[in-house]
């Protein structure tokens, strides 16, 4: 309370000087005026509105069986229809929200933070640490992402925190590539020169300076990312190497429902219509918030 | 005047509409270029000079451009009434333009002699044999060797670069040439170089021209007449003598008394006060007024007209109309 | 140019040894006796033994690798399966085909689909046509591609029979459906990154020349645009070819199309480790060649950077 006064003052002041428009702020602006990026944080807010009530929102629980109900087409009960164990497709897709939010974001997480900091020690330090973990980098990107993947969760085995990892590992180069450009830019800008002449400490100038200067890519990388890593969650789990059954695991659904594609297709429609629609949305924002924060590709 | 009309620009109004408002970017603009002349078009950045130069070539980006009204006579045909197909006989044939950068006018992805050759090759009939000659003959024309036609802009200074613009320019012997500033991105030994170049070249092959430029210094090289711009308007048009001589508008009078002077005694320039007029939002009456030192309040309200003074001078300022500044 | 692709060849040697160390190491630590895969778990743990004995399952991390390696680099020998005895390169070479020419049939769709609507749509920029194409195009990216195959299953091979729903037996006909499916997530990426290039370029001043010159605006689009503009262009078609190899495991598996990546899943599912390993590797190499492949077609459109290639 207290300190919000105290602003409230300090803008009251006749004699304060003008604040100075933050470029965060002219985002956000500019984020707002675009229609695309705002009906997809719509869509996102509602995802995990979802997630976190999912309790409240499912009509059934995501593993309550009801053999005579097997695989009934969408009706006022089963909005979604049922499974072939007589789930409630809708139950199922609405815990499957917590599934998909947990594996984009952690998966985003660990990629954002262990190539950031790669990408920085690189970029700050060059030569030998640059040249070792660039070349490491190449290695990981070698490898067809989706195969990093299966070979990951293969040694690590199945489950929701090892797709994470193997999916987390696969985007830490491009986290890596993004930082270290960003802090090469930045680490010879006078700013830091002046900071080193006054002998700010390295982790200080890594944190004050160069971070900052490089936050709007990879929080453009890391919206599109939890797209990219919610997909590949659901691809490993369709092939069967990644979150198992009963979890409620969308790329899981559309896996078990194969089976039943020719007679019952609404068991994968849903499911399928489900990850679509988030992703659609993750990738509408995401280009707004690229469009809003590099203001060179905007037209 | 003396010569015949090449070109004539009949009330032209240029705007760019953009989500902040509408620039008025050339704005009820009158000129004329006769046979052989050069005309200097001179004016500040944002006067207008390249948005009346793509007018003329019918190459204003649209949207957000528009041509609002006006005629371009061009050998007595309104250029803006041609369809496209025939315009584009006009362009890079009989009107050609040289543009300001030539470090980004080249296509960084052809050599240079495909570049020359493919005006050549679609204005003129000629087989491919006579292209490649004719585009080593323009070359060698403007101080490249032309065996250099099979390399790439890269591979060629800034000053070189500006020459393959000026070979590709005349490439078609055009009756009509307009230069954006053609030396303003080159260094100032080079710049007097490519200046001598285009001022011989247009002699030889008895082109007019319009050199658009911002520096006096340039149009009393290579200019006959000269048409000041100020906010999308010609304020005053006359010849380089009586421009320089008698000066009349209140705006290039101040353009002079900017200018250092090595017989003036005095040590400090005079700039003229203020700055250009923000172009959405124009002032009322003379463009001018409010950084006019004669200014009254009758400028505020009344839109001059061009006023000839004597024969040949015409000047935009209500000093000159019946009725004076009162 | 000859000497750059000798040094980037001479480059891919380390990565490669990174790349095989990487995936021996995750085959070495996952879980499962390949053994007791191969005998049933009814076989008695002394013959289980035998066996790990025999396939040096038994050896210390590093003689295992050194091994495999040594194998490789002396003999070309990437390993032989442990399922059937044969050697993993030609189990390899067997499948091969397959997933090549899905990948090849993926990328042909993508780029005969993306490259024209990127193009139209940045000349015609938020035209009705740029605003429905990237509209679809984002959908297309949003899109799993193993649900979009089994909507085309359901449409064209179930509902309507015009088209075979598994296999490649049906020749040209078997190779559409897993075309499409592979080709339309791509082409939606290669239509965006299409657009975007274009429109950078369209604003540049040599296209401005290029108008003054008299030029019809389909060559000014066509010639002087697009070949500015084709180096992010081929650069994302390189990087679908290399998604596209890796999307196969799950295209394959949902065509039953017996390629190297329905290989690879079930190798795992086997532990047939020397399997996994070897097509990891092959397809690390041919994804990496094929990155080579666009670097080296960058001089080729770019002659600015021919003259870096040195």
């Amino acid at each position: 309370m207290s300190s919000a006064n105290l602003s409230k003052q300090a803008v009251a002041l006749p004699t304060a000087p003008m604040k100075k428009r933050s470029p965060w702020v002219a985002a956000w602006k500019s984020l707002r005026r675009n229609k695309a990026a705002m009906i997809g944080l719509f869509v996102i807010v509602l995802l995990i509105i979802t997630a976190i009530f999912a309790e409240q929102i499912a009509p059934f629980g995501y593993d309550d069986q009801n053999l005579v109900n097997r695989l009934q087409p969408p009706s006022a009960e089963h909005i979604f229809g049922t499974d072939n164990f007589g789930r409630d497709i809708f139950s199922r897709i609405v815990y499957g929200s917590r599934v998909s939010l947990q594996v984009g974001f952690i998966a985003v997480g660990i990629g954002a933070i262990a190539g950031g900091a790669l990408g920085a020690i690189a970029g700050f330090y060059g030569r030998h640490a640059d040249n070792i973990i660039m070349r490491i980098m190449d290695i990981l990107l070698a490898i067809p992402g989706i195969l990093l993947a299966i070979s990951i969760v293969a040694s690590l085995g199945p489950g929701l925190t090892n797709v994470m990892i193997a999916v987390g590992i696969g985007a830490i180069p491009g986290y890596a590539r993004i930082v270290r450009a960003s802090v090469l830019i930045v680490r010879d800008q006078e700013f830091v020169e002046a900071a080193r002449s006054v002998g700010t400490s390295d982790f200080r100038i890594v944190m004050k300076h160069i971070i900052p200067n490089s936050l709007a890519p990879i929080i453009v990388q890391a919206t599109l990312g939890v797209a990219g890593a919610i997909l590949s969650a659901a691809g490993l789990s369709f092939i069967g190497l990644g979150i198992q059954p009963p979890a409620p695991e969308w790329g899981a659904m559309l896996s078990e429902g194969r089976q039943f594609l020719r007679d019952n297709p609404h068991v994968t429609t849903f499911p399928g219509l489900a990850i679509m629609v988030v992703i659609f949305a993750l990738n509408l924002f995401g280009d707004g918030l690229r469009d809003a924060l590099d203001p060179r590709l905007k037209q | 005047m003396s010569a015949e009309k090449l070109l004539e620009i009949k009330d032209l109004c240029i705007h760019y509409i953009t989500e902040d408002g509408t620039v008025k970017a050339v704005d009820g603009m009158n000129l004329e270029v006769g046979k052989g002349e050069t005309l200097g078009l001179v004016g500040e950045t944002g006067a207008g000079k390249t948005t009346t130069a793509l007018g003329i070539m019918n190459l204003i980006p649209a949207p957000p451009g528009k041509i609002l009204q006006g005629e371009v006579i061009f050998e007595g045909e309104d250029l803006l009434k041609k369809k496209a197909a025939d315009i584009r006989k006009i362009r890079g044939n009989k009107i050609s333009m040289i543009f300001q950068d030539p470090m980004t006018a080249l296509n960084p992805v052809m050599t240079v002699g495909e570049q020359i050759m493919e005006v050549v090759q679609l204005h003129k009939k000629v087989s491919k044999a006579e292209a490649i000659k004719h585009t080593q003959d323009m070359l060698e024309l403007v101080g490249i060797p032309g065996a250099r036609w099979v390399d790439y802009p890269h591979q060629f200074s800034g000053g070189m670069k500006q020459r393959v613009v000026i070979a590709m320019a005349l490439a078609c012997d055009p009756t009509l040439l307009i230069a954006d500033e053609p030396t303003t991105a080159l260094d100032v030994t080079i710049q007097a170089q490519v200046l001598d170049l285009m001022k011989r070249l247009k002699d030889e092959l008895n082109t007019s021209m319009i050199m658009i430029t911002h520096d006096l210094g340039i149009v009393a090289e290579v200019c006959d007449k000269v048409a000041i711009m100020y906010a999308g308007n010609v304020v005053e048009y006359t010849n380089k003598e009586n421009l320089y001589r008698t000066p009349r508008h209140p705006y290039t009078v101040g353009l002079f008394n900017s200018i250092p002077s090595p017989d003036s005694d005095e040590d400090r320039l005079k700039p003229i006060e203020g700055l250009m007029p923000d172009p959405t939002n124009l002032p009322s009456g003379c463009p001018f007024h409010p950084r006019c030192p004669n200014a009254t309040e009758k400028c505020a309200r009344v839109i001059p007209t061009p006023i000839e003074v004597t024969p040949g001078h015409f000047v935009k300022c209500l000093e000159y109309a019946p009725g004076g500044l009162h | 140019m000859h000497k750059y692709i000798l040094k980037r060849l001479l480059a891919l040697i380390p990565v490669m040894l990174g790349v095989s160390l990487i995936i021996f190491t995750m085959m070495y630590f996952t879980p499962g006796d390949p053994a007791a895969m191969m005998l049933g778990e009814s076989a008695p743990p002394e013959q289980r033994e035998a066996l790990r004995e025999e396939l040096g399952l038994n050896d210390p991390f590093w003689i295992q690798y050194g091994n495999w390696l040594r194998g490789i680099v002396l003999e070309g020998d990437i390993g032989t399966s442990y399922t059937t005895r044969r050697d993993v390169a030609d189990e390899i070479m067997d499948r091969f085909p397959a997933t090549l020419q899905l990948a090849v049939s993926g990328v042909v769709v993508a780029v005969v689909l993306g490259v024209p609507i990127g193009i139209i749509s940045a000349t015609r920029q938020y035209s009705i046509f740029d605003n429905v194409s990237m509209f679809v195009a984002l959908l297309g990216v949003s899109m799993p591609n193993f649900w979009m195959a089994m909507l085309l299953i359901l449409l064209f091979a179930v509902n309507l029979q015009w088209l075979p729903s598994s296999g490649l037996n049906h020749g040209f006909r078997s190779l559409i459906l897993p075309a499409i499916t592979l080709g339309t997530g791509a082409a939606a990426i290669i239509a965006r990154m299409t657009r975007s290039s274009m429109l950078e370029v369209i604003r540049q001043d040599y296209i401005r020349t290029a108008r003054a010159k008299g030029q019809v605006e389909s060559k000014v689009t066509n010639v002087h645009a697009l070949k500015n503009a084709l180096i992010p262009i081929i650069t994302v078609i390189g990087l679908q070819f290399g998604g596209l190899l890796g999307g196969a495991v799950l295209t394959e598996t949902v065509f039953s199309i017996p390629g190297v990546g329905r290989l690879m899943v079930e190798s795992i599912g086997q532990r047939n480790f020397p399997v996994v390993q070897g097509g990891v590797l092959f397809i690390a190499i041919t994804f990496s060649l094929v990155n080579l492949l666009v670097d080296i077609l960058y001089a080729f459109v770019d002659p600015r950077i021919k003259s870096q290639y040195k």
